[in-house]
């Protein structure tokens, strides 16, 4: 069901508590972070900074991080047991804490493994629940999850981003906002596109088999309605 | 209606139509957000059912938060008023008891409804709880109480805000009561100029709450706001449907509220490095606490 924003946001969401910032966004940087490595990881290691690091424990932070890895929403109510349940599922997870410098004060960094796959993702939750994706590997982003977007790791060369707004355009879908980004020339680079509608899941095969990818991912956006 | 920016817009085009504030909220909604009028309708009866839940479970159950810090009195004080201790009568009590009920499951990881927030959870379904009980209302008029209320905090978050570390708690204890006064004269039938009265007696109230939770968990003393929240708007919900005004129109307290809270400095807005925060006895629990 759609519907962001709004009387949505006033009663809402519905959620695991004790706190929205330090919990129900704890679990949707958790979801990103699984969303964008794409499957269950092997092994996570994660840093808490600031007041994620401070009162974390207290705010069931760990708890709701892990929940989110294992694809659960705020309002899981397992989510008390996910610590548990992420060891018998064969997810290795591992806290400690960090200092990112200047970095909002509820700020996460999770690097995530599976085989030679690996993934190092850096989020904040910044209030109500809100979260923002800041970066991904090597690269900066702003990315709220609360759009479909669409992530894609390519090789740098000309007509990409042409190429992926054809397939996209080819199935009607409006984008609303876009970031282009990579190392140096000719390199590897990364594209988020964020879109009005979510795209038929067949886009991101598409995306993959036209294009130099190492991987193109499609993510559902966030949302605070529904119960 | 455009966009709903004040209390007083959503009084007279309620007046306008002879309807309720809660349907001027859901129409306004549906158009605004592009949602049918019953997906609307059937997300807030999910939510008000999340939040007889969460309330019964605190009302019964023995909860206690992971720092062991609260839990349990909801239910002590329930069975005390239950056995004919109170002086203000038995539904006074399980309107504080219910309060509490709720910000105790949160507290200890519990499913609730942030409304507006999690810290001020328990407000809003114990006063729309305890006012259906006694005026023997309908599950619908209480779905639409809850419509209410999300008016008042619409209006709240345009003009000022909902977050406790950017305006203390009265943004967010303050505003659930606020929200619940209005509510709660919808159930009784009271006009919608009387629901506005109440949302502004009830924030008047609260202005000038900080925020300083004790090391910095949503557990004391926001649990026993909620109770002092609750209060509040019954006290609100009696004046209103009584004829009483605020002479400060609704529109200018939540303003108000915004001067004040910008007027707050750092230490009471949620950081913990004031007020009850740091207060001997909570320093020494933050000491404990980071031991263990």
């Amino acid at each position: 069901m759609a519907g962001e924003g709004g009387i949505f946001d006033i009663i809402g969401p519905v959620m695991v508590g004790p706190s929205s910032s330090h919990t129900a966004g704890a679990v949707r940087l958790g979801s990103m972070a699984r969303n964008i490595f794409g499957m269950k990881p092997e092994k996570v290691e994660i840093l808490l900074h600031g007041s994620f690091a401070s009162t974390g424990v207290g705010h069931g932070t760990d708890r709701a991080l892990a929940a989110g890895l294992l694809g659960w929403r705020p309002d899981d109510a397992r989510l008390v047991r996910s610590l548990e349940t992420a060891r018998e599922m064969g997810v290795n997870i591992i806290f400690k804490s960090t200092d990112l410098g200047d970095a909002h004060p509820n700020t996460v960094l999770l690097c995530l493994k599976k085989g030679k796959r690996y993934l190092e993702i850096q989020g904040s939750s910044i209030g109500g629940g809100k979260i923002l994706i800041t970066r991904i590997n090597e690269f900066n982003v702003e990315l709220s999850g609360a759009h479909a977007t669409l992530v894609i790791s390519h090789q740098d060369r000309p007509g990409a981003v042409a190429t992926v707004t054809e397939i996209l355009g080819g199935h009607n879908v409006n984008i609303s906002s876009m970031r282009v980004s990579r190392e140096s020339r000719g390199a590897k680079a990364m594209m988020l596109i964020e879109m009005d509608e979510l795209p038929p899941y067949s886009v991101a095969e598409e995306i993959r088999s036209s294009l130099v990818v190492e991987d193109a991912l499609l993510l559902q956006p966030l949302t605070s309605m529904g119960v | 209606m455009g966009k709903i920016t004040s209390v007083e817009g959503l009084v007279l085009e309620a007046e306008k139509g002879n309807k309720k504030i809660a349907q001027v909220v859901i129409e306004q909604q549906s158009h605004e957000l592009g949602v049918t009028v019953e997906d609307i309708w059937q997300d807030f009866a999910g939510k008000w059912q999340v939040m007889k839940d969460s309330l019964n479970e605190g009302m019964v159950g023995e909860i206690k938060s992971a720092s062991g810090l609260v839990g349990g009195d909801a239910h002590q004080l329930a069975q005390s008023a239950q056995q004919g201790k109170t002086v203000f009568g038995l539904p006074f009590s399980l309107l504080i008891a219910r309060a509490m009920a709720v910000a105790e499951v949160n507290a200890g990881m519990g499913r609730i409804v942030a409304a507006p927030t999690a810290g001020s959870c328990g407000v809003l379904p114990s006063v729309i709880f305890t006012v259906g009980e006694q005026l023997n209302a309908p599950e619908e008029t209480l779905v639409e109480a809850l419509l209410t209320a999300a008016g008042i905090g619409l209006v709240i978050a345009h003009r000022a805000t909902l977050s406790g570390a950017e305006g203390g708690c009265q943004a967010e204890v303050g505003s659930a009561a606020a929200m619940a006064a209005a509510a709660g004269v919808e159930i009784t039938g009271g006009s919608p100029r009387q629901a506005a009265a109440a949302a502004a007696l009830a924030l008047k109230n609260l202005l000038g709450l900080v925020c300083d939770p004790v090391a910095g968990l949503v557990e004391v003393p926001c649990v026993k706001r909620n109770a002092g929240g609750a209060s509040v708007a019954a006290m609100a919900i009696e004046l209103a449907i009584a004829g009483v005004t605020s002479t400060i129109p609704v529109d200018e307290v939540i303003d108000a509220m915004q001067d004040i809270g910008r007027a707050l400095p750092c230490s009471l807005r949620e950081t913990a490095e004031g007020g009850l925060a740091v207060t001997p006895t909570a320093l020494n629990i933050q000491s404990k606490l980071h031991k263990s």
